[in-house]
């Protein structure tokens, strides 16, 4: 329709929109205690050295296919844990290690799956990506990009369901973060106010691609938004920070509030797996990382200048962490593989 | 002068119910009145007037159930139009339900000039005729009624005694059901438990298998499979395979479910058997009726399953009645085929709706004096072989019967079987008929070409009777 050549479209507005729903307030940075501290510390650490230890057995041939190591991201599952109850859920994607160890799944059992044999969590069926420990909470390992997002949400949607209390943590990745189910996945989360916390792992990298060069809105805690998900930014290489969003989070979850989203601003040290040569990033900027966002170097530093411990108590954790490994290591090597016959079971449960 | 003929309101409608008139004869209308209410197999419609005038008469009394599509309900005249004097009345005169220019939803076009009486044509090919011989069912009490029915029996009675069963779906609480199966349900188990989801097959198919996993027992219903393309990574991926790669610990008792293979006339996007697709897949199970108590005893026995279910239903059967038994505890075991019709000289093996297909062809081969055995697989994963081969070694002859596309099948999988098993057995090479191996197309006359017919099984049993 013609209208008169004087009016003008009214002037873009390039404020962010006002939005009225509700959000949570600014999350506090955990004050912990000398025991939490520690433990912090000696979980990470745990990651830590369990992860370098597949990486070597990984070059060794004696753990084979896809193999994702955690390595830079430890405070993230160590502080989102550490806020949790017996009955929540937690689901995250194919690099799980870390997030079994900080469920509490014994070393060895992690380990000897890598290895594949029969005394891994999954009988050595499942291999690095798919590890599951329905006793921990624990729903996998899944090896396809953002497919634990619905089926996290689903736990979720269990837990309200039978009423429960308990929540889901639905851990996933930047690279992650561009599939479509994971939008599907918070519309009905927030349209059924379903108890699940969104952690994206943003640890700068899917694959080879940088956020910035796939995402068109590269601040992903933003990514609730159109689904009025609130969503917070953190600082993932701080336990401390991390442990304290995680607080928020679930408070607000637990009340009855819907979903948040949790952007953990992270990085990985190793490739995207195994076989990555990571040439798409420069060694200088994981150097500078290492040396200055180092969360388990971090952690150590808080802890002695709290006087919580000191040097000779560090290392004396650190000490009783590579026996763990190790033990796990040998574990794993000298275990024996999978007896034949358990090629044809678990296919079904029923008999028909 | 215009004459209000029932409209089809939807592609397989044959009649409805005329629920009630909104106007009374001698009432002015004006266009976009409307006229009255339809209920048909899926929903209850409103019938709108296009030219305006007097309603003159009103020819089907409210409540009329079982209105053939193209029945005169009622007449509107115009301006200076005036009611014809003595023209015999026209009972039931069904025209062409399936002409596309009357396949019109919601508003009933002024339909042309009078058309003799003739019989209604199908809306599908495959639907059989009345008269197919009944399928043999357990001794007992029955009763008769729709696989619709029956299906939503089953889901209310396993609802009623398992609080973890629940149902969520497009469409499945407040509008009762794209195809009615899950009406009622809503007002029987409350929003907690029937729960419509956003268009989002990908989304809710994830979150149904993670409900699962976290210990409920969901049915997720498709709109049509056709839609769990979207979702079929989780269907696969997610469900059929996290017992085995857990070493046995987290299960996925799910049952995904919903209408399966050629509907009418909507064309290749929406016409698929995904049997054979699902059927391949080690970790699932996999269900394809095709009576009415064999869709209920097998979606309570799916619902019961600690398994991952996928449950392949056929809207051109819903609303197809059956005896079913009585009761609610009646379970049909998976993994079991039924022979439905016994015979000596050759096997009819199916499945779905290929089984009402296969028992036409029976009839027409045993007035030329070859009795057909018809076995209906029931089950496409895991195959019943047994059934099939002991079916094989009495005929010696065989012919697979498949709603469906030919290559990579489930006529593959038995006659790889048969090829197998039971070659010893074999007097005859096993053929099989299935759908033109093309998408399928929207056209009257090549959908009808495209698909299963009866005439190609008859051939193809004589063909290995070598008569």
């Amino acid at each position: 329709m013609a209208r008169p050549a004087s009016t003008k479209a009214p002037a873009p507005s390039n404020t962010v929109p006002v939005t009225n729903w509700p959000r949570p307030g600014e999350p506090i940075r955990h004050k912990p205690t000398r025991t939490e501290l520690l433990d912090y510390y000696r979980q990470m650490l745990l990651i830590r050295r369990f992860e370098e230890r597949a990486g070597q057995l990984y070059g060794m041939g004696m753990i084979g296919g896809f193999c994702h190591l955690y390595i830079g991201q430890e405070a993230v599952v160590v502080g989102i844990q550490a806020a949790l109850q017996a009955t929540d859920s937690v689901i995250t994607g194919y690099r799980d290690h870390g997030h079994m160890l900080a469920a509490g799944i014994p070393a060895n059992a992690v380990m000897a799956e890598l290895t594949g044999r029969a005394a891994g969590i999954s009988k050595g069926k499942g291999g690095s990506m798919h590890m599951f420990s329905v006793e921990h909470g624990f729903y996998g390992g899944h090896g396809i990009v953002a497919a634990q997002v619905p089926l996290g949400t689903g736990l979720a949607f269990a837990h309200k369901y039978r009423g429960d209390g308990g929540l889901a943590v639905t851990y996933f990745g930047d690279g992650a973060s561009n599939q479509g189910q994971v939008y599907e996945s918070f519309n009905m989360a927030e349209l059924w106010k379903l108890p699940v916390i969104f952690v994206i792992e943003n640890n700068q990298y899917a694959m080879g691609t940088s956020v910035n060069r796939s995402s068109s809105e590269d601040q992903l805690y933003r990514r609730g938004e159109s689904f009025r998900v609130p969503g917070l930014q953190v600082d993932g290489m701080d336990v401390l920070a991390v442990r304290g969003a995680a607080q928020t989070a679930v408070e607000w979850v637990r009340a009855g509030k819907g979903p948040l989203l949790l952007e953990m601003k992270t990085y990985r040290y190793r490739g995207h797996s195994m076989s990555d040569p990571a040439k798409y990033r420069s060694r200088e900027e994981v150097a500078a990382m290492r040396e200055k966002s180092d969360p388990i170097e971090h952690a150590k530093r808080e802890i002695i200048e709290a006087g919580y411990g000191d040097e000779a108590s560090l290392k004396q954790i650190d000490k009783e962490v590579r026996e763990i490994v190790t033990a796990a290591a040998d574990f794993a090597e000298g275990a024996p593989e999978p007896d034949a016959a358990e090629l044809y079971t678990d296919v079904l449960v029923g008999k028909y | 002068m215009p004459e209000i003929k029932l409209p089809a309101m939807s592609p397989t409608m044959e009649e409805g119910t005329l629920a009630k008139w909104l106007v009374a004869e001698g009432d002015t209308v004006k266009p976009g009145d409307v006229l009255a209410e339809i209920e048909t197999d899926k929903a209850t419609m409103e019938l709108e007037v296009d030219d305006g005038g007097v309603v003159a008469k009103l020819h089907v009394a409210a409540g009329s159930e079982g209105v053939k599509v193209g029945t005169l309900i009622a007449t509107i005249l115009g301006e200076g139009e005036e009611m014809p004097a003595e023209k015999p009345a026209e009972p039931a005169a069904p025209a062409k339900a399936a002409e596309p220019e009357q396949a019109q939803a919601i508003t009933a076009a002024a339909p042309p000039a009078p058309e003799p009486p003739q019989a209604p044509p199908k809306v599908s090919p495959l639907v059989p005729a009345e008269g197919v011989p009944v399928v043999a069912v357990a001794a007992g009490p029955t009763k008769r009624q729709t696989v619709r029915e029956a299906l939503r029996d089953a889901m209310a009675e396993e609802m009623r005694t398992t609080s973890e069963v629940f149902v969520m779906g497009e469409e499945v609480a407040e509008y009762q059901g794209a195809y009615k199966v899950t009406q009622g349900l809503l007002e029987e188990f409350g929003p907690q438990r029937v729960v419509d989801t956003p268009i989002t097959e990908y989304g809710f198919a994830g979150l149904g298998a993670g409900a699962a996993m976290g210990g409920l027992k969901p049915i997720v219903e498709f709109m049509t499979f056709n839609f769990a393309m979207q979702a079929i990574d989780h269907i696969i991926n997610s469900a059929a395979k996290t017992n085995y790669m857990s070493g046995g610990q987290m299960r996925c008792p799910i049952v995904f479910r919903g209408p399966n293979g050629a509907a009418s006339r909507v064309g290749a996007q929406h016409s698929q058997n995904y049997g054979p697709w699902y059927a391949s897949v080690p970790g699932l199970i996999v269900i394809a009726p095709y009576s009415a108590a064999d869709a209920k005893g097998l979606l309570k026995a799916a619902i019961r399953s600690p398994d991952p279910v996928v449950f392949l239903e056929n809207e051109l059967l819903y609303g197809q009645s059956f005896d079913v038994p009585e009761g609610d505890d009646v379970v049909v075991p998976i993994g079991k085929a039924s022979i439905v019709r016994e015979g000596k000289d050759v096997t009819l093996v199916s499945y779905s709706i290929g089984v009402g297909v296969a028992l036409e062809a029976a009839k027409t081969l045993a007035e030329e004096g070859i009795e057909a055995e018809i076995i209906d697989l029931r089950t496409l994963r895991p195959l019943d072989t047994a059934t099939v081969l002991a079916s094989l070694k009495k005929t010696n002859r065989m012919v697979v019967v498949e709603e469906g596309w030919p290559t990579c099948s489930i006529s593959s999988e038995i006659i790889a079987v048969a090829m197998e098993q039971g070659f010893d057995d074999l007097d005859a090479p096993v053929l099989r008929v299935t759908n033109i191996d093309v998408p399928l197309p929207y056209a009257a006359n090549l959908e009808k070409l495209a698909l299963l017919k009866v005439e190609d099984v008859v051939a193809a049993a004589k063909k290995v009777c070598y008569k």
